[in-house]
């Protein structure tokens, strides 16, 4: 099990210095990309560990409670978010919070329906 | 009463797995059996945490919801950065490398899309508001694509600290909003599959409301949507204060 975590915190750690690295180097104060790129090393290295047997079964149980435990760690961020601040910044900010997200799911859909590879 | 007090006090991260617990608990029984499953248990369950966050907003009066409470200030370890990351990055283990490869092209098509629609959109509405000088259009512009590349662009262009604070309070309502609305919508749109998530995850951008959205519609698409959107704040933060503020300041004059 622990064997598993390590390999999914080796990834984490890798993909987050990847992001600060491309953040210094685009010359931002912010970590771009890293959770993606952590993504792709997990997923790069159970790859290359399945293909030579390094593999194992309870590799997976690490990750997979994890995995698991995602929706509680996304409920408990919506209780921990400043949502009386969000609603009382002012009608502006409620507007430009609400109208833009509105149009995305338009320009989505329109965006999807040009795209076969979407519907994969 | 004070002995157990001081237990919760002491213990806050195990104390935010027992609320979470029940809370889903809660949820998951309302949903399968009052509401026949048409909403999902999770997406009710975000959706009262929100609440919450709300109430514990007013009660607390500070910037954590409802982690401001003493009681509940375990949710803020639970839900902060540093677990949320982990846990976006272990989805990927039930992630095809193979799909995320083959829809690399339309992530990133929908990644410049997103940040100009929610950019252009921000601008107009502040517009509209009576802002006039370049640098608060192009702050709250920012605002609207996250709560951190409103900050980020309005230091840079030395905005007050007034519309500064106005962008971080859009992109929060931002992030709300996509919460709330992807569960919703996700049926008449056609976000159901990986490809479509990726796409998806790049035109919202803001990494939690995508994955909490996701999360309630179909958890099996969150890590082809947060593999994008986790790029998008980034290419914000280098967009946003440059390319963009000089477009804008061209076109106020």
């Amino acid at each position: 099990m622990i064997q598993g975590l390590a390999v999914l915190s080796f990834s984490f750690l890798l993909g987050m210095w990847a992001g600060e690295l491309l953040g210094t180097w685009l010359g931002i104060d912010a970590n771009v990309g890293g959770v993606g790129f952590a993504m792709i090393f997990l997923l790069l290295l159970a790859e290359t560990f399945r293909k030579n047997g390094w593999w194992k079964k309870e590799f997976e149980f690490g990750i997979e409670f994890w995995n698991k435990l995602y929706i509680p760690v996304v409920i408990a961020m919506a209780a921990s978010l400043n949502v009386k601040s969000a609603l009382s910044a002012g009608t502006l900010a409620i507007l430009a919070g609400i109208v833009p997200v509105l149009l995305a799911f338009w320009v989505f859909k329109i965006l999807t329906k040009s795209f076969p590879a979407a519907h994969e | 009463m004070n002995d157990l007090m001081q237990v919760l006090d002491k213990n806050g991260l195990i104390v935010a797995f027992l609320l979470v617990g029940t809370l889903t608990w809660i949820t998951d029984w309302f949903s399968k059996k009052v509401l026949n499953s048409r909403i999902p248990g999770s997406a009710l369950a975000i959706f009262l945490a929100l609440f919450f966050g709300y109430l514990g907003g007013v009660f607390g009066g500070g910037e954590k919801g409802l982690a401001d409470l003493q009681l509940f200030k375990g949710l803020s370890v639970l839900g902060g950065s540093m677990f949320r990351d982990f846990a976006i990055v272990a989805t990927a283990i039930g992630a095809s490398f193979v799909l995320i490869k083959k829809s690399g092209i339309l992530g990133l098509i929908s990644l410049v899309l997103g940040i100009g629609v929610f950019f252009i959109a921000g601008v107009g509405l502040a517009w509209a508001f009576g802002y006039r000088d370049a640098v608060s259009l192009c702050t709250i512009g920012a605002g609207a694509c996250t709560y951190i590349v409103g900050p980020v662009t309005g230091g840079a262009l030395g905005a007050s600290s007034e519309v500064i604070a106005l962008s971080i309070g859009t992109g929060v309502v931002k992030t709300i909003a996509v919460t709330i609305f992807t569960p919703i919508l996700a049926k008449k749109i056609g976000l159901k599959t990986a490809g479509s998530a990726m796409a998806f995850g790049g035109i919202m951008g803001t990494s939690s409301g995508v994955a909490a959205g996701l999360a309630a519609t179909d958890p099996r698409l969150v890590p082809y949507g947060a593999v994008t959107a986790t790029f998008y704040t980034g290419l914000g933060c280098l967009v946003c204060p440059s390319v963009f503020y000089l477009f804008i300041k061209i076109l106020v004059g």
